[in-house]
């Protein structure tokens, strides 16, 4: 369990002096995500350990390069997760990179996201000081809230060291559900049962099916499956792991795939030159994958006149924009803010956007 | 300069909403932290976007700084008016724009008061969740603010895991939108960080919020324990079965005493401590863990257990707690709210310490506490009055939250920095950390008009008060001058 922070941090410090970007890499499992980086290797996979895990107090502090499968563990010996059901897009896959990618499974609408669980962490920034922000306690409002700002900055903004998470005990019961349902239909099923007050975990559709994930006391779990109907669906594990890790066989395609972020219970249309088996839709509506060689432009106008967002997800030409257009003055804010962390722009300059 | 801003500001607006007599500007020479006063040149009362836009950019012409406010009932000096410089009210922002019972959000303007999102979507069987105990009275944009919590964050989460969207005005004027109805936004997520900056980076104008379904029961226990360490250890207990409560609370002896006078609602004044624990969700899993709650709690050695049997009951339960401010205030002429959080396993050795400086300082302390996730507020008792008490009572305070600091914890877990905390910020960072806040602030605000001298500390009174961190032996610029 090394702690590397010396060398990171003389690392950095070289680098700022000498002006030289460098490619942050945690496991090395989502390369793919996000633009491509020019930049020297900055590892982070052997600064790992799990720092302090009080059970108790639901919290978990680990180094950055700490695998998720290491932190699962742990958590699972005292019957406790992490509550937004991370992706890993593979066995090497650290908290930091998952923490800096923002993602989070099909748990994220009912539990939260990666950036709800921040706590606290421990950065580099682009002069190689060692900041630390936030803490190892639920609520903190001193300062501005750094920590949950990292989450999701694709290493734009500093190096993350450690972090410190909050954690939620596993459920005991587990059941999922399908009904039949077109798209559109599943829209409807999913927005009734969102505004219910049952132990709904997980909702996607395929175009065929509607599926539920129930979780929670036994005789909770019975009760909300007898009042949402439909089959019991055997594979319901192996569904939604799938569906975490984009191993359905839906994900297995060359094509763009374009994720929409867009409210909910916005109606069901397709895109023009898109068919349904294009289509699969997760979090209970608020997620959405296409699968389309369509020009992302499209894309993120029909998601936009939904009241959402647009990204190309995986494949595509990765030198292009990939994350959704932002306003004239939220741009402003975002290169500003770069600036005030990254004064050389050191850290994984264009992966989130062009000279970012 | 002045004059020329403030005939701007009345061509604008017309004479009620614009405020400049003493007698006039007096009712908004403070928030809910009374000791800290200021009279601002102005407050101006908006009631349309474009109200509001032209007077940041007036305000930005003329360089004068800008202070929005809401209701007012901040417990950190966060909305208190400084001497030359414009309140924002945002008071006549209170339309509720949109109910949205497909996608579960409510979009309302900032002055909208917390609890009146509930009470507006309540017949439809849902909620928002962050409930500070002011939620009577505080508005939606100061819950951004401040990003408020209340008794239920441990399992429902504080303001920013409840806001989906935000517009907000920069210092120009310009309107900027993060968010919306989705679950996420391109790029950084600029709406995390707005929460809790204290009107520091910009004024909030419209926020869409979260709704959830309402639980069909909630169901809520009072254990008794003659021993402080005991209802610490059981609220320990309670995490590791596996269970997350919607609310979790403690008090100790004083509090205890000090609300059951107040409020009457029978709770045991001979006991030690009390723990607060409710459950909620469906009927079934809701017996479910009320049994185990309290199988828990008595393994834990409570002297006594009781379970609510209805709703009314519940209420009741809770009615004492709601009360324990107003209720200590009786004890007292003045109290002082402390706001520190700890992880929960020091809360012994944390309150022990404090009963020790209550001796020597010859100060009453009442402690409620956010028991779930480590939220003090120890009550300090005083009389302003007293030459020297108020002195006096501050020192105290410093020195709790110098030991949520030291324990792990943070000086403030809900009520903000505001100018009251500023001296305690130089404790928790270090000057490395507080330059980058000062630079976040520079990229929103590179003049440095909105809500200047809260919520960030600067370098230099840091180094006058000679808390600054001093790490790995090296002190931290030494180009400034030390006194």
């Amino acid at each position: 369990m090394p702690d590397l922070t010396q060398n990171l941090q003389a690392a950095v410090v070289q680098a700022y002096q000498d002006k030289t970007p460098l490619n942050i890499i945690g496991g090395d499992t989502k390369s793919w995500y996000g633009r491509e980086v020019v930049g020297e290797p900055l590892n982070l996979s052997e600064h790992e350990g799990i720092l302090s895990y009080q059970p108790k107090e639901l919290t978990i502090k680990v180094r950055a390069g700490t695998k998720l499968s290491t932190i699962a563990d742990a958590l699972d010996e005292h019957r406790q997760r992490l509550p937004f059901d991370p992706p890993y897009f593979g066995e090497a896959a650290t908290i930091g990179g998952t923490m800096a990618c923002n993602f989070s499974g099909p748990r994220r609408p009912y539990a939260g996201s990666a950036r709800d669980f921040m706590l606290g962490c421990t950065m580099l920034n682009g002069k190689g000081e060692k900041l630390h922000f936030g803490g190892e306690v639920m609520k903190n409002v001193a300062g501005f809230d750094v920590s949950r700002l990292m989450v999701g900055s694709l290493g734009t903004l500093g190096v993350m060291l450690d972090v410190s998470l909050k954690v939620l005990p596993h459920r005991e019961a587990e059941q999922t559900v399908a009904l039949p349902a077109s798209f559109t239909e599943a829209i409807t099923i999913m927005s009734h049962w969102a505004s219910k007050p049952l132990p709904v975990t997980a909702m996607c559709a395929d175009g065929d099916h509607v599926f539920f994930r129930i979780c929670g006391t036994n005789s909770a779990v019975q009760r909300s499956m007898k009042e949402i109907g439909g089959t019991l669906h055997g594979g319901g594990f192996k569904l939604w792991k799938d569906l975490r890790e984009h191993e359905l066989p839906y994900f297995n395609d060359p094509r763009k795939l374009y994720r929409l972020s867009v409210p909910a219970a916005a109606p069901f249309s397709l895109i023009q030159g898109s068919q349904e088996s294009d289509w699969f839709i997760g979090w209970g509506g608020a997620q959405r994958w296409i699968k389309s060689t369509l020009p992302f432009a499209d894309v993120q106008a029909y998601a936009k006149a939904l009241g959402g967002t647009a990204s190309v997800f995986r494949h595509g030409n990765r030198q292009k924009e990939v994350f959704g257009t932002l306003s004239a003055p939220v741009l402003k804010l975002h290169q500003s803010l770069k600036s005030s962390f990254d004064p050389h722009h050191i850290f994984n300059v264009g992966r989130m956007y062009k000279d970012l | 300069m002045q004059k020329a801003l403030l005939s701007s500001l009345a061509v604008l607006l017309d004479a009620g909403s614009l405020l400049t007599s003493n007698e006039d500007l007096r009712p908004y020479e403070c928030d809910g932290l009374s000791v800290y006063r200021g009279l601002p040149l102005a407050v101006v009362l908006p009631e349309t976007l474009a109200q509001a836009q032209c007077i940041m950019s007036l305000c930005k012409q003329h360089q004068t700084p800008v202070i929005a406010r809401g209701a007012g009932t901040g417990l950190a000096g966060g909305a208190m008016p400084t001497k030359g410089a414009v309140v924002l009210s945002l008071a006549k922002f209170n339309q509720i724009l949109d109910i949205d019972t497909y996608n579960q959000t409510a979009t309302v303007q900032p002055g909208v008061r917390n609890l009146a999102i509930s009470e507006a979507v309540a017949s439809h069987n849902l909620y928002y969740a962050p409930d500070p105990s002011s939620q009577i009275a505080c508005t939606i944009g100061g819950n951004v603010a401040e990003n408020s919590g209340g008794v239920h964050c441990l399992k429902y989460g504080l303001t920013v895991h409840n806001v989906l969207g935000l517009k907000f005005l920069s210092m120009d004027g310009e309107l900027i939108e993060l968010g919306g109805k989705t679950l996420d936004d391109s790029g950084y997520d600029l709406l995390a960080l707005m929460h809790g900056s204290e009107g520091l980076l910009g004024v909030a104008v419209e926020v869409t919020v979260k709704l959830l379904p309402k639980p069909e029961v909630a169901q809520v226990m009072l254990a008794a324990f003659d021993d402080v360490e005991k209802a610490g250890q059981a609220v320990g207990d309670i995490i590791a079965a596996g269970i997350v409560p919607a609310g979790l609370e403690m008090m100790d002896a004083l509090a205890i005493q000090a609300a059951e006078a107040y409020a009457n609602v029978g709770y045991p004044i001979d006991a030690q401590a009390i723990v607060l624990c409710e459950v909620d969700g469906t009927v079934n899993s809701v017996a479910d863990y009320t049994a185990r709650v309290e199988k828990v709690l008595h393994e834990a050695g409570a002297s006594e257990v009781r379970t609510s049997q209805n709703e009314a009951q519940r209420l009741q339960f809770w009615a004492g707690r709601k009360a324990a401010f107003p209720a200590v205030g009786r004890l007292a002429p003045d109290y002082y709210c402390m706001d520190g959080t700890i992880p929960k396993a020091k809360l012994p050795e944390v309150l022990r310490s404090i009963a020790a400086w209550s001796e020597e300082y010859g100060l009453p302390v009442a402690n409620v506490f956010h028991a779930g996730d480590g939220n003090m507020h120890p009550l300090i008792l005083y009389d302003a009055n007293k030459t020297g008490e108020l002195e006096k009572t501050e020192a105290f305070g410093k020195k709790i939250l110098e030991l949520c600091v030291e324990v792990g914890g943070t000086i403030t877990g809900e009520h903000g920095v505001g100018v009251e905390k500023l001296d305690s910020m130089c404790v928790q960072f270090g000057a490395a950390e507080l330059s980058q806040f000062l630079a976040i602030k520079a990229a929103f605000d590179p003049e440095g008009l909105l809500n200047p001298g809260k919520a960030v500390p600067t370098l230099h009174r840091c180094a006058e008060l000679g808390r600054m961190h001093v790490h790995n032996g090296q002190l931290p610029h030494p180009e400034l001058e030390r006194f």
